[in-house]
C-alpha cells in the first residue's frame, strides 16, 4: 500500500508543466505529418450512442480500414503501406457485427464493458459482460471502475474489482476506464492509476466520454507520471488512453508530446498507446490534405466513418 | 527533399524535426539602421561623440549581428541633460497623463511582440519559447501595472516626490524585461531615465526607444546609451544623476556601492544568487522536478534568482536523482529560434569557458557529474544541462554563483537542517521550497532568508509582486507598491539642510565650590542587557554648551561595538515574539520613561543648553514617540500580492536584523528614540552610538529599558566617537543594516564601507530633519526602512 499512500501530486506544478510544453515542444512540416498519421494509427475508432445500429457500426468498420483517402497516402510516400486505425470500440451488442466487419484487416475490437458508462450494475452481471464480449471476438475489453471505491479511498475494494475483471478478461486486453471527471482530484486519479496498474489493467484510460470533464493534459501527465513510476518498480509497460474531446490535430500532438517526454518513444506505437476519439480523424485528414496541397482542406472532401 | 527528412522517416523515428522561427523582420530591421546603431537621447538616434561601436554578436552562430555605440562620458553627458531638461515637463503631466503614455508602451509592446521576441532570441541566444512566452508578454504586463501606479500616484503617494534623473544599468539576461522592470516603475513616478543596456544585448532596449518615440513618448523621457562597463560608470559617476538602479553581479554591485557612497545619490541593487532549491519527502517528486528544470534550465541557468542549490531530503534522495537523471535527457539544446528546444545558447563565449572551468572545479572537489547526452549544435556557445551530485557546502561550486545551466545537489536530514543550509550562503535572493504539508512549507518559507520565496513553485515574477534580495542579493524591490518607493523621496525631507555646527565648548571648566557634590554616577556601555565597562577602560568628559563638566561617558571601541554586535545577534528570539508581546513592551518603556520626565529633561537641558520646559518637552516627544511605535508595532503590517495565477503572494514585512544606529547631536532623546523604536518595533536588534556630544540622555535611559522587560541584546549602548564607532559598524559584516544621522561624512563612510555585506544604508547625509516633525519622523517613512519586504509565493490548488 505504500505504492498508493506515498503519491503526492501538486496541481499548479502539474499545470504548468503542461501549460510550458505546448511551447516546448512542435513538429512542422513533413514530422508534423508523420506524426499525425501516427496519431491515426492510434485511434480508438469508436461509436457509444444509444443510437448505434449495425449499420452505423459497418460504416465505422470501413472507415477504420481505411482512415485516410489514397491519394492522400500516396503523396505522403505510404502508398505501399497499409494504415488503419488502432481498434474499433463499441458496446457489446455490435462486437461481433465490428469483428465480421474487420475480419483480415488486423484491426481489433474493443468493447466497452461493467456497465458502462456509470459502471453501477452488479458485480456479477459485469463479469458475465466481459465474458460474453470475449466470447463474441473482442480482443480488449473497455472497463469502467467504481468510482466510489475511489471516493472512499477503498483501495483494496478498487483493487479487489479490477483484478476479477483481469481474470475475467482471459487473454484480452483489458483497458480500466478511471473516469478522472467524476474523481476530481489529481491525487485520486493517480491512486487510482496506481491501484489498477497493480491489479493487472493493460491500459489506463481517462474516460468514458460521458462524464462532464473528459480526457485533460494535467490528468494524463499524472497518469503517466503513474506509468512510468509503476514500470521503475515492476519493469511492466502500461499503456494509456485518452478519451474524450481529443477532437483537433492541434490537440492530439500535445497529447503525443507528452506521451513522449514523460514516458518515451515505445508510447506513441498503438501497443501502448491509443486516442479515443470520434470527430478527431475528420480534422487529421484535413490537415494532411493541407500539407500535401498546399490548400486548406473541407470536411465533405473525406469520407465519413 | 533529402530521403532522411520523409515522412516514412519521421513515422518510423517520431523525432521532432526542425521548427525555425521566421526571422526577416528582425533582419529587415536591423538592415533598415544599416546594423549600426547609435544612443538614443532626447527623442532620436545619435552618433556616439568619438564615433567608437561595438561589435554584438549573434550567440548561436557566432556571426557578427550590429554595432552599437560605445558610449563615452560626454554621450552620457548629453543624455543626462536631455532627462534632466524632460523631466519637469515629464513630471507636470501628472498621474494621468503620464498613465496614458505608460500604457501606450505596453500596448506598443503588445503589437510588436513577435519582433521583440525574434530579436530577443537572437541577440541574447535564449529560446524565443521563453521570450515570447514569458520575457514579452511580462515586460508589456510590467508596463500596464506601473501605468496604474502614475494614475493612483496623486492618490496613494501623495506624500512623495519623484527622485528626478534615474540612471540604470541592466544586464544581459533578460534585456528586455529588465529594461520594463527599470523603467516603468521610473517613468510611472515623474522621474527621466538614462539607462545602459548590457554591451552584449542591447538591441531590444534600442528598438524599445524607437517605437516608444512612434508611441508618443516625449522626446528625454527615456534615453539610451549603448557601451561597455565605462559607460556605466561614467554614469554612476555622473552628479546630474539622483538615483542608480542596476542588475547585475556582486562584484560590480559593490563597486557602485562605493563610488556612490556619500553622493546624495540613491541606490537599489539586485545582484547575484545561490538560491537553494529544497524538496521535502512528502514533496511531489515529479512536480518538484520539474521545478528544477525551470529554476535551472531556465535560461541556460543565467538567472539571478536561480534555483540553483538543490536540497533534498535524505529518504528520497536517491530515487531524485535517477529521476531527475531520466529528465534530463529529454532536454534539447539547440537554435534559439526552434520552437522545440528548451535551451539555447550561453550568451557569449567568456560566459561560457568560466562555466567549464567551475564544472572542472566542482568535480576536482568531488562532485559526480551528469550531463543530458543531448546533442550540442556544433558551432555557437552552447552547454549542457548539468548535474552536480553530492556537492559538500564547502566546494566552490557550492558557493559560487556559476551562472550557467548547473545544478549543484546536497542532501539534508530534517527541516532545521534544510533551512540552516539554505542559508549558509552570502547571498539571499530566493529560495524554492517543496512539500506537500503545508504546515512545512510555510513553517520554512518565513524562516529563509531570500527576498522571494516559492512554494510547491518557482521562478514566478509579476510586476504586482516585489522582486529583491536579503544580504549580499542587494537591497531594494522591483515591482508592486514596495518597488513604487524606490523611485520615489519624502516630501517631508526636501525641506532639509546641513545642520549647523554648533561651536564644540573648550575644556571643563574648574570645580565648583565645597558644596556637598551628587552621588558620582558612572554611565557605562549597555550591551547584552547589561552595564558594562568599555573594553579600553577610557572615559570621555560630557560637557555643556559653556564647557562645564556634566559627567563622563565610556570611550567604547571596536571590542565593545564587536562584543555589542555578537549580544544582538544572540538576541535572535526577538524577532520571533509576537508583535503584541513587542507593542507591550514599547508602550512600557514609554510609561518608565515618563516617570522619569524630569531627571531627563534636566539632563537634556544641562547638555543642549535648552530652557527647561524645551528639554521636558522633548521627553514628553520621546514618551509619545514610543507610543506611536507601540501602535505601529502589530499594524505596520505586509500584504497580500494578487498576482495572475490560482494562488497568492503574501510580502511579509520582516526585520533586517542586526542594525547599527548612529544619532545626531540634535535632539539627543527624541533623535535616539526616533531611530531605536522603529528597528525594535518590527523586530530588530540595534547597536546604538547615542548623540557624541549630547551622550548622557541615551545612559539615563538603559535604566528604562532594564526596568522595562526589553530582552537583552535587542538595545545596545556603546558610547564614543562616533565616526570611529561608525566605521567598526560599517565594515562589521554581521550587522546586516546601518542608519547614520548627523553627519554628512560619517554618512559617506557608513556607505562606502558597507559594501563588504552590502548593508542596507539609511543616511541624511548630514541633513537634519526636525525631529519633532511627525511627517519627517515618524512612523512609515522610518519603518519602510526597518523592514524588508519578503514575497512568499503561494500557488494553490487540489
Amino acid at each position: 500500500m505504500d505504492w498508493v499512500d506515498d503519491i503526492r501530486i501538486n496541481l499548479s506544478a502539474a499545470e504548468r508543466r503542461v501549460s510550458s510544453l505546448s511551447g516546448r515542444r512542435t513538429v512542422k512540416n513533413d514530422a508534423q505529418a508523420a506524426w499525425l498519421l501516427k496519431a491515426v494509427a492510434c485511434i480508438d475508432l469508436t461509436t457509444l450512442s444509444g443510437d448505434d445500429t449495425a449499420g452505423r457500426v459497418k460504416r465505422l468498420c470501413a472507415k477504420a480500414r481505411a482512415p485516410v483517402r489514397a491519394d492522400i497516402l500516396d503523396a505522403l510516400g505510404f502508398a505501399d503501406r497499409i494504415v488503419h486505425t488502432g481498434a474499433v470500440c463499441v458496446y457489446h451488442r455490435f462486437v461481433a457485427t465490428a469483428v465480421e466487419a474487420l475480419e483480415g484487416s488486423g484491426i481489433p475490437v474493443a468493447a466497452v464493458s461493467t456497465g458502462f458508462p456509470a459502471g453501477l450494475v452488479p458485480h456479477d452481471l459485469k463479469l458475465r459482460e466481459i465474458d460474453a464480449s470475449v466470447r463474441d471476438g473482442a480482443s480488449e475489453i473497455d472497463v469502467v471502475i467504481t468510482r466510489e471505491h475511489v471516493l472512499k479511498r477503498d483501495w483494496q475494494a478498487l483493487y479487489r474489482e479490477v483484478k476479477e475483471f483481469r481474470a475475467a478478461c482471459g487473454e484480452a486486453h483489458l483497458k480500466t476506464i478511471l473516469a478522472t471527471g467524476d474523481l476530481k482530484t489529481l491525487r485520486n486519479v493517480a491512486k487510482a492509476s496506481m491501484v489498477c496498474m497493480m491489479a493487472g489493467a493493460d491500459f489506463i484510460k481517462t474516460s468514458t466520454g460521458k462524464e462532464g470533464v473528459n480526457a485533460t493534459l494535467p490528468v494524463t501527465l499524472v497518469m503517466l507520471r503513474m506509468i512510468r513510476a509503476y514500470q521503475e518498480r515492476t519493469g511492466y509497460k502500461v499503456g494509456f488512453k485518452p478519451a474524450g474531446g481529443i477532437s483537433t490535430a492541434k490537440d492530439v500532438l500535445n497529447y503525443q508530446f507528452l506521451m513522449k517526454e514523460e514516458l518515451g518513444r515505445d508510447w506513441l506505437e498503438p501497443d501502448l498507446l491509443r486516442i479515443g476519439a470520434s470527430s478527431l480523424l475528420a480534422d487529421i485528414e484535413r490537415q494532411l490534405e493541407h500539407h500535401v496541397t498546399g490548400r486548406y482542406s473541407a470536411f465533405n472532401r473525406h469520407p465519413v466513418g | 527533399m533529402k530521403p532522411d527528412m520523409s515522412v516514412a522517416h519521421y513515422y518510423e523515428t517520431m523525432d521532432y524535426g526542425p521548427a525555425p522561427e521566421a526571422d526577416g523582420e528582425v533582419r529587415a530591421w536591423l538592415k533598415k539602421h544599416g546594423a549600426v546603431f547609435g544612443h538614443f537621447i532626447g527623442g532620436e538616434f545619435v552618433a556616439p561623440k568619438n564615433g567608437k561601436h561595438l561589435t554584438t554578436i549573434e550567440p548561436a552562430n557566432g556571426n557578427t549581428l550590429a554595432r552599437i555605440a560605445q558610449g563615452s562620458a560626454a554621450d552620457v553627458e548629453a543624455a543626462v541633460a536631455a532627462a534632466r531638461k524632460a523631466q519637469p515637463l515629464w513630471a507636470g503631466l501628472g498621474g494621468h497623463g503620464r498613465a496614458r503614455h505608460i500604457y501606450a508602451l505596453a500596448r506598443m509592446l503588445q503589437r510588436h511582440s513577435r519582433l521583440f521576441a525574434v530579436l530577443e532570441a537572437i541577440d541574447n541566444g535564449k529560446p524565443l519559447r521563453e521570450t515570447r512566452d514569458l520575457d514579452v508578454p511580462l515586460a508589456a504586463r510590467h508596463f500596464l501595472h506601473h501605468a496604474g501606479w502614475a494614475q493612483l500616484q496623486e492618490r496613494e503617494l501623495a506624500d512623495h516626490v519623484p527622485l528626478g534623473v534615474v540612471g540604470q544599468i541592466i544586464p544581459w539576461n533578460f534585456p528586455l524585461l529588465m529594461l520594463a522592470w527599470k523603467i516603468a516603475p521610473a517613468l510611472a513616478m515623474g522621474n527621466t531615465v538614462v539607462l545602459k543596456p548590457a554591451e552584449f544585448t542591447s538591441l531590444t532596449a534600442l528598438l524599445f526607444a524607437e517605437l516608444s518615440a512612434q508611441a508618443g513618448l516625449p522626446p528625454g523621457v527615456l534615453n539610451i546609451v549603448t557601451g561597455d562597463g565605462t559607460t556605466g560608470a561614467s554614469l554612476v559617476d555622473h552628479p546630474g544623476v539622483d538615483k542608480i538602479a542596476f542588475t547585475g553581479s556582486t562584484e560590480v554591485g559593490r563597486l557602485i556601492r562605493q563610488a556612490t557612497a556619500g553622493s546624495g545619490k540613491s541606490l537599489t541593487l539586485e545582484l547575484g544568487g545561490k538560491s537553494p532549491f529544497i524538496v521535502f519527502d512528502d514533496a511531489d517528486i515529479d512536480g518538484a522536478i520539474e521545478g528544477v528544470v525551470d529554476a535551472i534550465w531556465f535560461n541556460q541557468g543565467q538567472v539571478c534568482c536561480a534555483g540553483s542549490r538543490l536540497l533534498v531530503q535524505e529518504g528520497i534522495a536517491e530515487t531524485f536523482r535517477k529521476r531527475l537523471i531520466r529528465r534530463m535527457e529529454t532536454l534539447r539544446v539547440g537554435s534559439p529560434l526552434d520552437k522545440a528546444i528548451d535551451m539555447g545558447a550561453v550568451v557569449a563565449p567568456v560566459q561560457l569557458e568560466r562555466i567549464k572551468s567551475l564544472v572542472e572545479t566542482g568535480v576536482k572537489e568531488g562532485a559526480e557529474k551528469y550531463q543530458a547526452a543531448a546533442a550540442l549544435p556544433q558551432q555557437g556557445c552552447f552547454y549542457p544541462p548539468t548535474l552536480l551530485w553530492n556537492v559538500q557546502p564547502s566546494s566552490t561550486v557550492a558557493i559560487e554563483e556559476i551562472f550557467g545551466p548547473v545544478l549543484v545537489a546536497m542532501t539534508f536530514r530534517t527541516p532545521d537542517e534544510a533551512v540552516m543550509l539554505a542559508n549558509n550562503t552570502r547571498y539571499g535572493l530566493a529560495a524554492s521550497v517543496w512539500s506537500e504539508t503545508i504546515g512545512l512549507a510555510l513553517d520554512i518559507a518565513p524562516k529563509l532568508l531570500a527576498g522571494v520565496v516559492w512554494i510547491n513553485a518557482t521562478n514566478l515574477f509579476d510586476a504586482g509582486v516585489g522582486f529583491g534580495g536579503y544580504r549580499e542579493s542587494g537591497f531594494g524591490r522591483e515591482g508592486g507598491r514596495e518597488g513604487i518607493y524606490e523611485y520615489l523621496k519624502p516630501k517631508a525631507w526636501s525641506q532639509r539642510k546641513l545642520g549647523p555646527e554648533s561651536p564644540v565648548p573648550s575644556g571643563p571648566t574648574a570645580g565648583s565650590g565645597f558644596e556637598i557634590p551628587p552621588i558620582d554616577r558612572t554611565a557605562k556601555l549597555y550591551i547584552g542587557g547589561k552595564q558594562a565597562r568599555p573594553d579600553g577602560n577610557y572615559a570621555r568628559a560630557v560637557l555643556s554648551p559653556k564647557g562645564k563638566h556634566l559627567g563622563e561617558v565610556g570611550e567604547g571601541n571596536r571590542k565593545d561595538i564587536r562584543n555589542a554586535v555578537a549580544a544582538a545577534r544572540a538576541a535572535e528570539a526577538w524577532p520571533k515574539s509576537t508583535a503584541h508581546n513587542r507593542a507591550q513592551i514599547l508602550y512600557y518603556l514609554a510609561e518608565n520613561l515618563s516617570t522619569r520626565r524630569d531627571e531627563l529633561g534636566t539632563r537634556i537641558a544641562a547638555m543642549t543648553g535648552l530652557p527647561n520646559a524645551r528639554a521636558k518637552a522633548e521627553v514628553d516627544a520621546s514618551v509619545e514617540r514610543l507610543f506611536s511605535y507601540g501602535a505601529w508595532a502589530d499594524k505596520y503590517e505586509g500584504a497580500v500580492h494578487t498576482p495572475p495565477l490560482r494562488g497568492v503572494a503574501l510580502a511579509m514585512h520582516e526585520p533586517i536584523g542586526v542594525v547599527g544606529v548612529a544619532c545626531p547631536d540634535e535632539a539627543p532623546l527624541l533623535a535616539f528614540i526616533s531611530l531605536v523604536a522603529p528597528l525594535i518595533a518590527v523586530g530588530n536588534r540595534v547597536v546604538v552610538v547615542p548623540s557624541e556630544r549630547h551622550p548622557l540622555a541615551a545612559t539615563d535611559f538603559y535604566q528604562v529599558l532594564e526596568t522595562s522587560d526589553v530582552p537583552a541584546g535587542v538595545v545596545n549602548i556603546v558610547t564614543g566617537s562616533r565616526n570611529g564607532l561608525v566605521r567598526v559598524l560599517a565594515e562589521h559584516d554581521d550587522v546586516d543594516a546601518l542608519w547614520v544621522f548627523g553627519s554628512k561624512e560619517a554618512s559617506a563612510a557608513a556607505e562606502r564601507l558597507s559594501v563588504g555585506n552590502l548593508k542596507r544604508t539609511l543616511v541624511d547625509h548630514g541633513l537634519a530633519p526636525d525631529w519633532n516633525d511627525r511627517a519627517a519622523c515618524e512612523g512609515p517613512i522610518l519603518l519602510r526602512h526597518a523592514v524588508q519586504v519578503k514575497n512568499i509565493w503561494i500557488p494553490y490548488g487540489d
